[in-house]
């Protein structure tokens, strides 16, 4: 075992920071993204020489240590806090050649923290195709720092880079800017107070505008006093201390950054031209939504359909191979359709993220963001509201975390309480199922009925998102300082192993996060369905032998009878029944009942529950589907699952919040239970009285 | 009110001559939106809004209401 340091990654959004990382990681990495870690950060280890090892975070992209957004306030957070275990024992700043200026600002900031600091300058393979050249040296010498010169495309440089991290010792501490330059008296009777503080520190800490978590910011506290500044005046400051960083920069590129723009090649404006135009910009985004939507449902489908028969013979498998048993049973009829209704969701979450972060690589989402916030705004949300409701399609939870860049509060408080609103992939086998039990088969101008209903659910979510945000943003008093400040970056072919290493991420996060809980629900389900209390159930043989004595049965047909009775009289079908009058109007019985209970845990748990609930006693190889369409409503007669009670069902589903991980994660997010309690009342009461009309109007 | 940001139209160059306003975020600033540097109008939305500017090499989309407050010279015609 080596020693092992600390590198942060920071940098503007969209200079190869995550790029970067994959190059000096690989597959060393890990994303922590579920409830429990609020950050989304990317960690992963480099192997360098002697037996030396980096310990690397990609930190979110910020354009300055002057936090306008939750995101880029995890990175001040980080670098104020010496004692937190990440502090970086180097920083690397990631620049993007073509915009090097502007990526240079907080280069100047991190290093006036007097933070061991190196820069990389990625994206050397478009220096040709701008015209750029450099002089590494003499930028070395002005900015006082290493530099390495990188292009995670052409996999060039990383290996310099490498050499530089180990060599952190080595690196400048000098600060690029004397902070009380900007105003000296002021800073004068700054450091009087606080002899011992770095003075920029100070400065950091007295005009964030962000709230901090615990940072070692108490023993600044005091700083509080230095406030009395008026606002407009530390702004002033502020604005002073910018122009002074732009000054250092502009003169420290002067000799070794040069650009011969006849040589520039311009993709952008001939590609923006189209894509963000008034009607072509529409009209195409419009269009990469449907082939979106396509993708989930058709493409996703052959997939789909072979884990589920295969889920279907592997149970049925288990049941023929092993001795029957408690223990056979638990995995035939619990743990295998759990994990069936797990692993049923894969082809769709990686088609779903696959198309997002090739919208995000490519620049292209900027783009929407320009286009829609106009729209946007007239319900309260911003043009940045768009890639979470996007990402809401896909699941909740990396969409509300989506929402960190918004930097109004109000903007982004909207956001998060309607996303769960739009049509996650939970919800699509739900939908999926039940459209194909009792919306018919026909077509309707060369589009099938059924495709038609889910585009409609579809719609039905994003008009339910939007509605309540307009609702929303009438209602909340909140002030808050709204901007929109967009940065458009130019068009770039996504990077394979980028896109790739997202898919792959965010899939597994959810077979391992969302999984878990279904499959400790399934086999929950299983218990409470197997057992029962009471004497119903322990002699439920004796007695359905005779109730039927009279009446002949076969062998086969008995059986079917004290399965079902004993269901019926298992802890879960008691619960069932007892729930029973609440749901009945809606046109669902006890067995829908239980399936809506635990599906509240997430959604996806619906199709499961009925697959345990019905696998539970019959032992033919049928699919869910089949089990389902024979059900019989005990009330009314007739199908269980037709077209009222199928509509009313998903309609309940269209709004319900049912996912206690969305719950989790707007807790955290806004942190305060107040938001995720009212999601939760006000959805699922909506739900459910849409519901009841519903049905009540179509029976 | 003339000079602002808010009146160029698409194509137009300007020179940047003050964004001392309040209602200037600070993040607008370290992008690069600074008095001296010229801004030019790429692209608008339906409505004039968002407009999407190259300030200084810097591509960037802002609203039409931050627009209002920085003033420029306009310095050609587009
Ligand atoms: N041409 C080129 N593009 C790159 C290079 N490195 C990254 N990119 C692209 O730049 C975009 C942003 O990269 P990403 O790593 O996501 O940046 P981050 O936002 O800083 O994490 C993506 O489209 C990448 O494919 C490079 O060396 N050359
Ligand atoms: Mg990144």
């Amino acid at each position: 075992m080596g020693k092992q340091i600390n590198v942060a990654l920071i940098g503007n959004p969209n200079t190869g920071k995550t790029s970067v990382f994959n190059a000096l990681t690989g597959l060393n990495q890990k994303v922590g993204n579920y409830p429990g870690i609020t950050v989304e950060k990317k960690e992963g280890v480099c192997k360098l020489s002697r037996g030396l090892k980096a310990h690397i975070i990609d930190l979110p992209g910020t354009y300055s240590l002057n936090a306008s957004s939750l995101d880029e306030s995890v990175v001040i957070e980080l670098l104020l806090n010496k004692n937190d275990k990440d502090f970086p024992d180097v920083a690397v700043v990631v620049s993007d050649v073509e915009n090097l200026k502007r990526n240079l600002l907080i280069f100047t900031q991190i290093k006036d923290l007097e933070i061991p600091t190196l820069l990389v300058i990625n994206m050397a393979d478009r220096m040709a195709y701008k015209g750029i050249s450099l002089n590494i040296p003499n930028l070395e010498e002005q900015l006082n720092t290493k530099i390495a010169l990188v292009s995670t495309r052409k996999k060039q440089g990383i290996d310099e880079l490498k050499q530089l991290i180990e060599g952190y010792k080595d690196l400048s501490t000098q600060p690029c800017l004397d902070t009380s330059e900007i105003d000296k008296d002021y800073f004068s009777s700054l450091h009087k107070a606080f002899p011992n503080q770095l003075l920029y520190k100070l400065w950091l800490v007295i005009t964030q505008d962000v709230n901090f978590g615990k940072t070692d910011r108490n023993e600044i506290d005091a700083v509080a006093n230095f406030k009395t500044k008026n606002k407009a005046d530390l702004k002033r400051l502020q604005q002073k201390e910018t122009i002074k960083r732009y000054q250092f920069i502009n003169n420290a590129l002067k000799k070794g950054h040069t650009i011969d723009t006849s040589k520039a090649k311009d993709l952008r404006s001939k590609l923006d031209r189209v894509l963000t135009h008034k009607i072509w910009g529409y009209a195409i985004f419009f269009f990469i939504l449907l082939l979106m939507f396509q993708a989930i449902y058709d493409w996703s489908g052959i997939p789909m359909d072979f884990i589920d028969e295969t889920f279907a013979s592997l149970s049925e498998w288990t049941k023929n191979q092993l001795p029957s048993g408690a223990f056979t049973d638990l995995l035939a009829e619990g743990i295998i359709p759990g994990l069936g209704g797990i692993v049923i969701f894969i082809p769709q979450i990686a088609f779903l993220f696959l198309f997002i972060s090739v919208l995000e690589e490519s620049g292209y989402m900027s783009r929407v963001v320009f286009l829609m916030d106009r729209v946007m705004r007239r319900f309260g949300l911003s043009g940045k509201s768009v890639v979470p409701l996007i990402s809401g399609t896909a699941c909740a939870i990396p969409a509300v975390m989506a929402t960190r860049n918004i930097e109004s509060w109000k903007e982004r408080l909207i956001t998060i309480l309607v996303t769960p609103f739009t049509t996650c992939s939970a919800r699509l086998p739900v939908y999926l199922i039940i459209i194909s039990l009792v919306i018919p088969e026909g077509h309707f101008l060369g589009l099938g009925y059924q495709a038609l209903t889910l585009m409609l659910l579809y719609l039905l979510g994003f008009g339910a998102a939007v509605g309540s945000a307009y609702i929303l943003n009438k209602i909340l008093k909140i002030r808050s300082k709204s901007f929109f400040v967009v940065e458009m970056p130019n068009y770039k072919l996504p990077l394979f192993k980028n896109v790739a290493l997202t898919v792959v991420e965010k899939t597994k996060s959810f077979v391992f996060g969302a999984g878990k809980i279904i499959l400790a629900i399934s086999i929950i389900l299983w218990f409470l369905a197997s057992y029962g209390p009471g004497d119903d159930f322990n002699n439920a043989e004796e007695i359905i032998t005779t109730k039927y004595a009279s009446q002949n049965l076969s062998e086969d047909e008995l059986q079917q009878h004290v399965a079902s009775f004993k269901l019926e009289n298992s802890f879960i079908g008691i619960t069932g029944r007892a729930i029973e009058p609440m749901i009945s109007p809606l046109g669902y019985d006890w067995k829908i009942g239980i399936a809506i209970v635990s599906s509240f845990a997430a959604r996806e748990v619906f199709v499961g529950t009925l697959a345990t609930i019905y696998s539970v006693g019959s032992d033919d190889e049928a699919t869910i589907k089949n089990r389902m369409a024979a059900e019989i409503n005990p009330i009314l007669g007739g199908p269980l699952f037709n077209f009222a009670s199928g509509i009313s069902l998903l309609l309940f589903y269209a709004f319900a919040m049912q996912c206690m991980s969305t719950l989790a994660i707007v807790k955290k997010e806004t942190n305060s239970w107040k938001w995720p309690v009212m999601q939760l009342v006000i959805m699922s009461s909506f739900a459910y009285i849409v519901a009841l009309m519903a049905f009540q109007f179509l029976k | 009110m003339e000079n602002t940001l808010a009146h160029l139209k698409r194509g137009e160059i300007a020179l940047i001559t003050d964004v001392s306003s309040i209602h200037i975020p600070l993040k607008l600033l370290e992008m690069g939106c600074l008095p001296g540097n010229t801004v030019q109008l790429v692209q608008v939305a339906p409505f004039q809004d968002p407009m999407y500017l190259n300030i200084n090499g810097s591509h960037l989309a802002i609203r039409k209401e931050t627009a209002m407050h920085i003033l420029i010279e306009k310095v050609s015609h587009g």
